[in-house]
């Protein structure tokens, strides 16, 4: 499916404008420009695209809500039906969630010495660790230092982040990499064994640390393959349902469900670990997602019925680059890496509108003025709007082979469907693709719930209201190997009482009690597609 | 999105017939005819390897493999997912397997059994030269492996069809791990970096940020965006 007729004008206006744009940058946002279109065009300040929370300890807050909706959900799980002296499996450290994070914390535990059981709904490394194309952000270089990393983020996540996630964040970050190295993983490399490194949107420095257009692939299969080899026991097709508490509301493990049998069974343990990851499959705001296909939000579900607190549950990160066309790749991320590499945005007339490495939030708001509002998008034969990333501009100022030598993967897909991103530019709209906030965690990974900890997207703070680009492989690492050691040294401490779900019992009451009505349970576990719900259908165009 | 007129053909899911519009991966196939996947779905966007799919389409004899998120129906195509496959892993310690053709040899045996039917490189959905990266493999040019396999996405077809039962993604891991681990030469920068941390030369600076007004570090920032050079 090439580019169809009705789209090629705008394409030959995109090549007639290349060569003067070539050496030209758009202007920079002043930081008062760019909190008025965030206001304006951001879809967190979109009124009416949230909901307050109606009960348990963020009661009040603005939140999707596609997420107020699952929290304000009775449990999927019939408390009185399962039988918690039948525990099947004791362990020190439990692990919920097989991505980045999960493998992570699963290995600092069984190295710290615990006993550890990791458990994920899906196979393990099915994630979007694995989707993570761009690269690693640590402060390698010479001219980088953590401290300028800190200030990065910190304005990034418009100071809404916790300043001791952060540090913990920018101190630990070239030690993962160093780790990640030594676990084999094949970074791209110059030719004196320094990394190759890139600058997406919002940093200062070079910083991300790549492998391809597949860096989260290559740590995942890595990641993965060492703890078959560190012979960690892992439970495939098990996403956990809720939480166990003990009566002094500790957390004690979780009741788990064996998706190929139907059947419910219970893991006591002293710490508990929740890497689940976020909520894209929720489509916050009706928007197409770039996330993987377990991502919803059963980890915050599960966490907030135990007593867990949000931080900044309502920030929603919005990619400004999901493909928008062909139709059958909609959504699916093409890497801010492309912007570093001097793919320029622009509009149907060919004409940039936004500096290529403004943040996210600012270069997605950016692109859903120019369709909606302005009315200078590009129209596909099934009614969506993009406008191009001038992806030929990077061979022509990088030097010809570079997309192919860096965005081997990319080029492949588009490929398949008769697109030639090395000259012809692609079609992008913004997708939804990170949860910002999340259940707060202090440096260790601990919640406010005794022996319960999260890492990774599921936790809230490190990224405060927007993160940058190439922190969220780093966060899984960094949290994941704290919480890992933390939670496998706790354990040892731990004394358990009774298992109990009587916290899912007094939820459940509480939603009765307020009148709080919903047809649906949570946690979600898949998202439903079936049906008519297979086809494409986007709600959010704005202003169409 | 408006789809004005849906055009259906029919597919064939395991041997059941389903009408499905034209146009759609096989993956929102499965879905639209009424599945609600849970083994063979994973990232939907053509890198876990989660969907191995193989298909046959009408009148002819030759079996085809794709990722079911990545690949378009046809019309009368009969299809099968791979939940699973037992493919053979071999336990290392990363640290001291150092690359070598012993420790490969050692580790999977069955290495040396490949017959070069090339039966894995027309099974492969990622269009990788399989074949050709099993015999640098047993060849010793472990670099060849690393750059041929680096798109692997391990969904196990290969391995599924290959006559001599090798498990060709697994081997190409581990070679790929040992090339990372052992004969890339380190990073100057990097090891510089970690000693500077270690000796907490940054503990100051950062505690003194954490200090500072929003607005100091907005202009500290502005400062930086300034300075921050080429962006390649």
């Amino acid at each position: 499916m090439p580019y169809p007729v009705e789209m090629q004008d705008s394409i030959k206006n995109v090549a007639a404008t290349r060569q003067p744009r070539l050496n030209r940058e758009f202007p920079r946002l002043e930081s008062s420009d760019k909190k008025q279109l965030l206001e304006n065009y951001h879809p967190d300040y979109r009124p009416g695209s949230k909901k307050a929370i109606p009960l348990g300890p963020n009661k009040g807050e603005l939140v999707p809500i596609e997420l107020a909706d699952l929290i304000k959900s009775p449990s999927r799980l019939n408390p009185a039906a399962i039988e918690l002296e039948k525990n099947h499996y004791h362990t020190d450290v439990l692990v919920i969630g097989g991505g980045g994070g999960g493998a992570t914390a699963a290995l600092s535990a069984k190295k710290t010495g615990a006993q550890v059981l990791l458990v994920t709904k899906l196979r393990l490394g099915d994630s979007n660790t694995t989707m993570a194309e761009g690269g690693i952000g640590a402060a390698t270089l010479p001219e980088d230092s953590p401290a300028i990393h800190w200030i990065d983020t910190m304005v990034g996540g418009r100071f809404q982040n916790k300043a001791d996630l952060v540090e913990a964040l920018v101190t630990d970050a070239p030690f993962i990499v160093d780790w990640l190295t030594n676990l084999g993983v094949n970074f791209d490399r110059n030719a004196d064994g320094s990394y190759e490194t890139h600058m997406p949107g919002g940093h200062s420095r070079r910083r991300s640390h790549s492998v391809k257009d597949l860096t989260g692939l290559e740590i995942m299969r890595v990641l993965a393959d060492e703890i078959r080899n560190r012979e960690i026991e892992v439970l495939e097709f098990s996403p956990a349902v809720e939480l166990l508490l003990d009566e002094d509301q500790q957390c004690a493990g979780a009741v788990l469900l064996n998706l190929d049998t139907g059947q419910h069974f219970v893991v006591e343990a002293k710490t508990t670990i929740v890497c689940t990851g976020g909520m894209g499959r929720l489509h916050p705001n009706g928007f197409p997602t770039s996330n993987h296909y377990g991502a919803t939000a059963d980890g915050i579900i599960m966490a907030y019925r135990a007593g867990a607190k949000l931080l900044h549950p309502g920030y929603v990160q919005y990619h400004p680059t999901g493909a928008a066309w062909p139709e059958q790749m909609l959504g699916l991320l093409i890497s801010e890496a492309l912007r570093a590499q001097h793919a320029q945005l622009v509009n149907k007339h060919g004409q940039m509108f936004i500096n290529r490495l403004e943040t996210r939030d600012a270069v997605a708001s950016a692109i859903i003025q120019e369709c909606g509002e302005k009315n200078n998008g590009v129209v596909t034969p099934t009614g969506m709007v993009g406008v191009w990333l001038d992806t030929p501009l990077i061979d022509i100022i990088c030097g010809q082979g570079t997309f192919l030598r860096r965005f081997a993967g990319i080029y492949k897909r588009f490929k398949k469907y008769d697109i030639d991103p090395i000259n012809e530019p692609i079609l992008i709209y913004p997708t939804q693709h990170y949860q910002n906030g999340g259940v707060e965690i202090n440096t260790n990974g601990e919640t406010n719930v005794p022996n319960l900890y999260m890492a990774g997207e599921v936790s809230g703070g490190v990224h405060g209201h927007n993160r940058l680009g190439s922190n969220s492989l780093q966060d899984i690492f960094v949290f994941g190997r704290r919480a890992g050691r933390h939670a496998a040294e706790k354990s040892r401490q731990v004394n358990l009482g009774k298992l109990s779900l009587d916290h899912v019992k007094a939820y459940n009451t509480l939603l009765q009690e307020n009148q709080i009505e919903t047809e649906t349970v949570s946690p979600l576990i898949l998202p439903d597609y079936r049906f008519e719900k297979a086809l494409t259908k986007i709600q959010h165009i704005e202003g169409s | 999105m408006q789809n004005d007129i849906i055009t259906l053909i029919p597919v064939i899911v395991m041997g059941k017939r389903y009408e499905v519009p034209h146009g759609l991966t096989i993956m929102k196939a499965l879905e639209y005819a009424g599945y609600q996947l849970t083994r063979g779905c994973g990232c939907r966007g053509g890198v876990c390897g989660a969907c191995a799919t193989i298909y046959r389409k009408k009148g002819q004899y030759r079996l085809q493999v794709g990722l079911a998120c990545q690949t378009v129906v046809e019309a009368d195509i009969y299809i099968l997912q791979l939940p699973f496959f037992p493919a053979n892993k071999a336990l290392y310690e990363i640290n001291t397997t150092i690359p070598d053709d012993l420790n490969i040899i050692k580790l999977y045996p069955e290495l040396l059994r490949c017959m070069g039917c090339n039966t894995c490189t027309n099974s492969c959905p990622m269009e990788l030269e399989v074949m050709n990266y099993i015999s640098a493999a047993i060849a010793g040019n472990y670099e060849t492996v690393v750059e041929l396999s680096m798109e692997c996405v391990a969904c196990g077809l290969c391995a599924a069809r290959c006559p001599a039962e090798l498990a060709p993604f697994n081997i190409a891991l581990l070679i790929r791990r040992m090339v990372g681990k052992h004969l890339i030469q380190p990073s100057p920068q990097l090891a510089q970096r970690l000693e500077e941390i270690k000796a907490g030369k940054y503990e100051k600076e950062l505690h003194g940020l954490k200090n500072t007004a929003p607005g100091e570090i907005e202009k500290k920032y502005k400062e930086l965006q300034a300075t921050k050079g080429a962006s390649v």
